[in-house]
């Protein structure tokens, strides 16, 4: 192994790649296919849909199946493992920008569009002439819009199931931390009781936030159309929540993997690179929780 | 150090494989994904193309002539899209692949598996996009822009977002691709501030794209869950604002007009020296104001926007930090005048396009700055003036560019020299036609026609005739340029050397011609001396 690392290494051919393309098409189209389909008409689309679902994740599993043993095999040299590591870190800074569009829009919507929308500043004769009558608000009180769109609703409170999740992800944090200084130090077991923990920890996140979805549809009447206050909470909650699920598959997979004696002190990159996505499904959220349900 | 036998592990080290299956599908190499990028890239060119001819029919006279209204906005909106995201990019990510690696001295890229994923989301992604041209409903037919409330009308609006985000998806790959092959796989010796300017420029697009390509997938997610889940974000009744996506999308938008002009920087900057037999003037400083360029695109986005109704203060800001971008691309054009100024020069069809390039780029350019002041765009908005400057910008800065590139690189590519002459036909058919075919529609701007019109005022119409004329020549002109790759691909009898260019410095140039299917599988040694910029910091 050690002259290797002075080497280049360039993987084999893969059809993984192909296969991707393939699966990803299959998906996108059959979404778009059940989207535009008119209302009552049974197209393919969710058929579809299905297919390139399953394929995706039967593609996720080979792929990363021949990555892993690869990597097993020993082929892998430093090189590779810092061009994995650059890979993540830019993956991980691609959906920073990809969240900060919608903080971006929430952040836009309540410091121009709403207030605009009630008279102040700028928007002086939209309100004059559209909607004289709508007083500027944030939350309930008009976070809807000057129609109301949705009917009336009121928000989830902060300090109830939103300050135990975020206690909940904090926790899972450190001890996904404590699992990592723990692989370093060679402890099995000890990992495999915190990172399971993680995952665990994970689980629960997503249980608490499927209820306040629940909780906001069936009691407090905040759902998907209740104006643009809706539209913000749901996407970005939504979205991070479909992080947090695939952080726990990952964090998952990893334990298995752990099982499985794949990582040594020296060589855990996959390890270290769900760690890092989980770490930044923390921090998001706790952007979320300050400007989402605090402020 | 110990440069030991390449741990590879393909099958065969010498040659390419012998299924086309093999070779093509399941790519692990930078030539061979290259090549599929640039032999997409001049498809949808043809494509994207075609839309424009129909365009440019329909506008050779007053009145509705060939085509239903509908149908022309679709052609309008797709023609920006195909250029754009099939045309432009994917030559520029083509161009990185080939050429990077042998630029700085690796074997491949630094993840080729996902190299090759990055491409083949391209051709499933056009599928859908174009699929929507056949369904009932149409294509999207609001601009390329797709601006709410227009964009939500469009029928099969689903299938456009699933479009773009495949393309953001594969744009964010490759990106994190150049970024890690630059970083982590250069030679030995090949320091950052010796690489080729083309490389640099690449570094820097790739973190352009990681950073913006998001926000577009955002901004177009948003119409989607408007359209089929019913949000409001576009919508003042339910408390959001249209121009919140003009914003989200120009967050994005402008910095990808720098992605499809930095690169383009780049390969300037290498045809220019080989051919003036002289290094390139002031190369840090055109480093720095690839650089300078590419932090100013963060901060100028509403320009776009300066007649939607900002407030006073933003139109103020954002038109005094465009100006501000006129400085460090000054710097640029001036630097390439003076790489020439005292160089003994030939005049190669590459260095055509390269000279052809910095004049009518610059011209773009200035109609751009007319356009940064705030009371002067609000008389040019959404005329054909601005239709002038991108095409100024896009047709003699980015696609020149990129087909200099492919006459500089085509002899290290086929291991054959192009035809000389029909290079020069190619270009003088291209420089003139291209002029008649924008010029006049800056007078048509300047006059009041606004532009995405299928029918004008007759005062315009012999401005549009010549424009039209214009345009059906320089794009039958464009076959030229098929049968010039096509003849030195395959006919040519005239070998290459392997240096190619009498002027020409830099690793690229020290392995055989054409290419070996496999190079640099051992780090080459750097010799300051071969390098374009190999002493700089001397």
């Amino acid at each position: 192994m050690g002259q290797q690392h002075d080497a280049y290494f360039v993987p084999t051919k893969s059809y993984w790649p192909f296969v991707a393309a393939v699966v990803m098409f299959t998906t996108v189209f059959g979404a778009a296919h059940w989207l535009n389909a008119d209302p009552g008409e049974s197209g393919f689309g969710k058929s579809v849909l299905t297919i390139g679902v399953i394929g995706v994740l039967a593609m996720f599993f080979g792929w990363f199946r021949s990555v892993i043993n690869e990597s097993l095999a020993g082929s892998y040299n430093h090189q590779v493992d810092t061009s994995f590591r650059m890979g993540m870190m830019w993956f991980i800074f691609s959906e920073v920008m990809f969240f900060g569009a919608f903080f971006g829009a929430l952040f836009y919507v309540r410091m121009f569009s709403v207030p605009w929308l009630g008279g102040h500043g700028h928007g002086v004769l939209t309100h004059e002439f559209l909607w004289s009558d709508y007083t500027a608000a944030w939350g309930a009180n008009g976070g809807n819009g000057p129609e109301q769109a949705g009917g009336a609703f009121r928000t989830v409170p902060a300090w109830g199931l939103p300050l135990l999740n975020t206690l909940i992800l904090l926790t899972s944090s450190v001890t996904v931390t404590i699992a990592h200084h723990a692989l370093r130090a060679g402890h099995r077991g000890k990992i495999l009781l915190f990172l399971g923990l993680t995952v665990l920890l994970g689980a629960t996140f997503l249980y608490f936030q499927a209820h306040e979805y629940i909780e906001a549809y069936e009691e407090l009447n905040l759902t998907l159309h209740s104006g643009v206050y809706g539209s913000t909470f749901f996407l970005l909650t939504g979205f991070h929540g479909l992080h947090v699920t695939l952080g726990t598959i990952m964090l998952a997979v990893i334990w298995l993997r752990v099982l499985k004696g794949h990582f040594n002190k020296e060589h855990h990159f996959g390890f270290e690179a769900v760690a890092w996505y989980w770490h930044f499904v923390d921090v998001v959220w706790l952007g979320l929780f300050m400007f989402v349900y605090i402020l | 150090m110990s440069y030991a036998a390449t741990h590879d592990q393909h099958d065969d080290h010498h040659g390419a494989p012998k299924g086309f299956f093999q070779r093509w599908c399941m790519s692990t190499n930078h030539k061979d994904i290259g090549t599929l990028y640039l032999i997409f890239s001049l498809t949808m060119l043809f494509i994207g193309g075609s839309f424009a001819m129909l365009i440019r029919a329909e506008l050779f006279k007053p009145g509705m002539q060939l085509m239903q209204p509908y149908f022309f906005n679709e052609m309008t909106a797709m023609h920006a899209l195909v250029m754009i995201f099939g045309a432009i990019m994917p030559a520029f990510v083509g161009l990185g692949n080939w050429m990077i690696p042998l630029m700085v001295g690796a074997p491949d890229m630094a993840l080729p598996r996902m190299n090759n994923l990055s491409f083949w989301i391209l051709p499933f992604a056009f599928v859908l996009l174009l699929s929507t041209l056949f369904l009932p409903g149409g294509g999207p037919a609001g601009g390329w822009t797709m601006y709410p409330p227009l964009s939500l009308q469009s029928g099969s609006l689903a299938y456009a977002v699933f479009a773009i985000h495949l393309m953001g998806i594969s744009s964010i790959m490759g990106a994190i691709n150049i970024i890690a092959t630059i970083l982590n796989m250069r030679a030995p010796g090949m320091d950052l501030m010796k690489m080729p300017v083309f490389v640099w420029s690449w570094l820097i697009t790739a973190f352009l794209l990681i950073a913006v390509m998001p926000a577009l997938a955002g901004a177009v997610t948003m119409l989607l869950t408007d359209k089929y889940f019913g949000t409001n974000f576009f919508n003042p009744g339910g408390g959001g604002d249209p121009v919140l996506y003009q914003h989200i999308f120009w967050f994005f938008g402008h910095p990808e007009v720098y992605i499809m002009i930095l690169p383009a920087f780049g390969i300037i900057s290498e045809i220019v020296p080989t051919f003036a037999r002289k290094p390139i003037f002031g190369y840090k400083a055109m480093v720095f104001a690839i650089a300078c360029i590419a932090f100013l695109s963060f901060i100028v986005w509403a320009h776009h926007m300066f007649a939607v109704g900002l407030p006073l203060g933003a139109e103020v800001f954002f038109m005094y930090a465009t100006m501000l971008i006129s400085v460090p691309t000054g710097v640029k054009v001036f630097n390439w005048v003076a790489t020439m100024w005292g160089g003994s020069m030939t005049f190669e069809t590459p260095m055509l396009f390269a000279i052809a390039f910095i004049i009518l780029f610059t011209i773009g350019g200035f109609s751009g700055l007319m356009m940064a002041l705030v009371p002067a765009d609000f008389q040019y908005h959404d005329t054909y003036f601005i239709v002038a400057h991108f095409h100024y910008v896009l047709v003699t800065g980015a696609l020149f560019a990129i087909i200099g590139a492919a006459y500089y690189w085509m002899p290290k590519w086929t291991g054959n020299m192009y035809s000389e002459f029909w290079g020069k036909v190619h270009f003088w058919n291209s420089v003139i036609w291209v002029n008649v075919l924008f010029f006049p529609q800056h007078f048509l701007g300047l006059a009041g026609m606004p532009r995405r019109i299928p029918d004008y005022n007759v005062a315009f119409a012999n401005f549009n005739m010549i424009s039209s004329i214009g345009g059906f020549l320089f794009g039958a002109t464009q076959l030229i340029f098929v049968g010039v790759l096509i003849h030195c691909a395959f006919f040519s009898k005239k070998k290459a050397t392997d240096r190619v260019w009498e002027g020409a410095k830099g690793l690229e140039w020290t392995i055989p011609s054409p290419a070996p299917h496999h190079t640099f599988e051992v780090p080459p040694v750097i010799n300051d001396d071969e390098l374009a910029h190999g002493h700089v910091n001397d």
